[in-house]
């Protein structure tokens, strides 16, 4: 490559004429051949291409001040295109420089040629085919694999070999102090929000009604019951799932979760038994303060709204609700931080290389928690009200 | 081989980071056409000055001329004019991991030229074939290649726009010998038919033997010695001594004759 002045400065454009003299074909080119520039004869000599005809070809490159691999790449193609078609082509007045580049750039498009064609792709019918049955043994593996984690978890921590065998006190409270007490705050806003705004549109329907009073059983049944887990355990699969997939995950980008196994120890043990343990500690904590804020809500609102005075809130609280009410909503919360901590360790241990795929798991351990923990709050209603609890 | 003229002038360079002197008084200067071989013992700089030359570190003190461009003298227009004309090869390749090794290739033609797709798809495998990666690579993301095509994968971004100085961090570092070697020979055939300013931090001797013109060695918080292999070998600087004829470059002896008859 000829380095003409610096090049920095607007280069002239490259340009090339065309002409047909007895049996030959004549592209007299000028200007500079660069990758920068190229653009502007791209199209041109694609045009003369088709142009050839019976002629041989015969390149003038004189008037060519700089060329790079760019310009050699269209020069090349053209011959090639010559080539192909039975007629003989040649360079004419070619630099040394820009000699040994062309014959670089014919060189490695020669090898590219010999070798075999990329794959075709399938077309679409067959494609989507493939991605139905892909998807039906991903749900398959998807839940061998939380299987194995729920099994690995339980068992692999005592599986560690060696001193300190059994679950790690220190990780389990990091992991408490992460997902349950720093929650707190945004847990016990939000409940307190929707408990007043549960409380409040029961409140303007019942009005109707003259039962004002009935807004009390319906804020506590409905949050005891149903809010407060559900809402805690969105919040969490938000906050926290999302948190241990993207660790787990990037662990396992950096090979860490290898360097685990080689060491001896069992990385779902290790990283992923502490934090379910936390999470089935914390879930259900949650869930109290989140009950209490969103009946403390409620409270305030029926107040401000009805009149219904916190003493008269608290009087119908103790009659309308009973032991069962509250267990119902606390026996679902272990439930729900088995199924977040399981998709979110089953959806880290999936990230692949990429820096896209980590993306890509951590929304789908967002998605897919979310969408299971409220089915299963959908199914232990419908077995609530089986057995008439 | 190296027209005497200068590409890249570093002069009275001082970065410190904090309290920390890292390069201090620092002058270099790179040639046309030349192959650099950078070296120097971990932690002493070397890569801060690189990441000074490509403005990715600030610098206290000093300036940097790149193709007769003072750096800090000049426009952000003039200054991606700049950086369009050099290359840069990671160590660790810093291949987009959510792209293709073509997407990858494209990335800085997209971004600064307005290429037809089909041309740059044409491009992109020609620098692909150019740095020895086959065409199946071509249809591979970074996680999916093995080191060794990785760094040829970086080395293809890198050379997209078919920059005049290209910059190499480490790149035969991770590679087994045979790919080493390769690698060096790639370099080398590149810079005679690309007309390639290769500025190169290694701390591989066989590179340095069979490649470089001209060695610099970073020592000190500034540059000890520049010069051929020849003027390495016979320094006495107590670490350019031991990292040239130490132990592990027990082979020089034969080598010195052999860049002695090749003639650098």
């Amino acid at each position: 490559m000829e380095i003409d002045g610096d090049g920095v400065a607007s280069p002239q454009p490259p340009q090339v004429n065309a002409e047909v003299v007895g049996d030959q074909f004549r592209l007299v080119l000028s200007g500079s051949w660069a990758t920068h520039t190229i653009a502007a004869v791209d199209a041109v000599m694609r045009d003369h291409e088709r142009k050839i005809g019976g002629h041989s070809v015969v390149i003038d490159m004189s008037g060519v001040t700089y060329f790079d691999t760019a310009g050699a790449w269209v020069v090349y193609r053209f011959t090639r295109a010559a080539e192909k078609a039975g007629n003989a082509a040649a360079l004419e007045a070619v630099r040394p420089s820009h000699k040994v580049l062309f014959d670089a750039v014919k060189h490695a498009m020669e090898e590219l040629a010999e070798q075999e064609p990329a794959e075709e792709k399938e077309n679409l019918l067959t494609r989507m085919i493939v991605g139905v049955g892909k998807a039906v043994y991903d749900f398959r593996d998807d839940a061998l694999m939380a299987l194995h984690i729920l099994g690995a978890a339980v068992r692999g921590s005592q599986m560690k070999l060696g001193h300190g065998s059994g679950l790690s006190i220190a990780a389990v409270v990091n992991q408490l102090d992460r997902t349950g007490v720093r929650a707190i705050p945004i847990i016990a806003l939000m409940s307190t929000i929707i408990g007043a705004i549960i409380a409040q549109q029961g409140a303007f329907q019942l009005r109707y009604f003259g039962a004002e009073i009935f807004v009390v059983d319906l804020v506590g049944i409905l949050v005891l019951r149903e809010i407060g887990v559900l809402l805690t355990a969105i919040m969490i699969a938000g906050r926290s799932g999302s948190a241990i997939t993207a660790e787990i995950g990037s662990m396992k980008m950096r090979e860490e979760i290898d360097a685990l196994t080689v060491i001896g120890l069992n990385p779902v043990g290790v990283l992923v038994f502490p934090r379910l343990v936390a999470l089935g500690i914390a879930l259900p904590l949650l869930t109290v303060i989140s009950d209490i804020a969103a009946l403390g809500g409620a409270m305030f609102v029926a107040n401000t709204y009805s009149g219904i005075s916190p003493d008269a809130f608290i009087t119908r609280v103790h009659d309308a609700i009973d032991l069962t009410t509250v267990f119902a909503g606390f026996i679902k919360a272990p439930f729900m931080a088995l199924i977040i901590g399981i998709i979110a360790s089953v959806e880290g241990m999936k990230v692949g290389g990429s820096a896209e795929s980590l993306g890509e798991r951590v929304t789908a351990s967002v998605v897919k928690s979310i969408f299971v923990v409220i089915v299963v709050d959908g199914m232990f209603a419908i077995f609530y009200a089986a057995i008439d609890f | 081989m190296a027209q005497e003229n200068v590409i890249i002038s570093v002069r009275d360079i001082h970065v410190q980071f904090g309290s920390h002197v890292v390069l201090h008084d620092l002058d270099l200067d790179v040639y046309r056409g030349e192959i650099l071989g950078f070296v120097g013992a971990s932690g002493t700089g070397k890569s801060v000055l690189l990441r000074t030359i490509l403005g990715l570190n600030k610098k206290q003190a000093g300036n940097i001329v790149v193709l007769g461009r003072d750096l800090d003298r000049i426009s952000e227009e003039e200054r991606i004019q700049v950086d369009m004309r050099m290359g840069v090869l990671f160590q660790h390749g810093a291949l987009f991991s959510s792209l293709t090794v073509l997407e990858n290739i494209q990335v800085p033609m997209r971004e600064y030229l307005s290429l037809p797709k089909q041309l740059m798809d044409e491009l992109a495998m020609l620098k692909i074939e150019l740095v020895g990666l086959t065409r199946s690579a071509a249809e591979k993301y970074p996680s999916e290649l093995s080191g060794g095509m990785i760094k040829r994968a970086a080395l293809a971004r890198a050379l997209a726009l078919d920059p005049d100085i290209v910059f190499l961090d480490e790149p035969t570092s991770g590679l087994d010998p045979v790919g080493a070697a390769e690698f060096d020979d790639l370099i080398s055939k590149l810079r005679d038919t690309l007309g390639l300013t290769v500025y190169m931090v290694t701390h591989d001797l066989d590179s340095l033997f069979t490649v470089a013109d001209r060695i610099a060695v970073l020592g000190n918080r500034r540059v000890l010695i520049e010069g051929t292999i020849g003027d390495m070998l016979k320094s006495e600087d107590p670490w350019v001594k031991s990292y040239f004829r130490g132990k592990r470059a027990r082979r020089i002896e034969t080598i010195e004759q052999e860049t002695a008859g090749v003639g650098g």
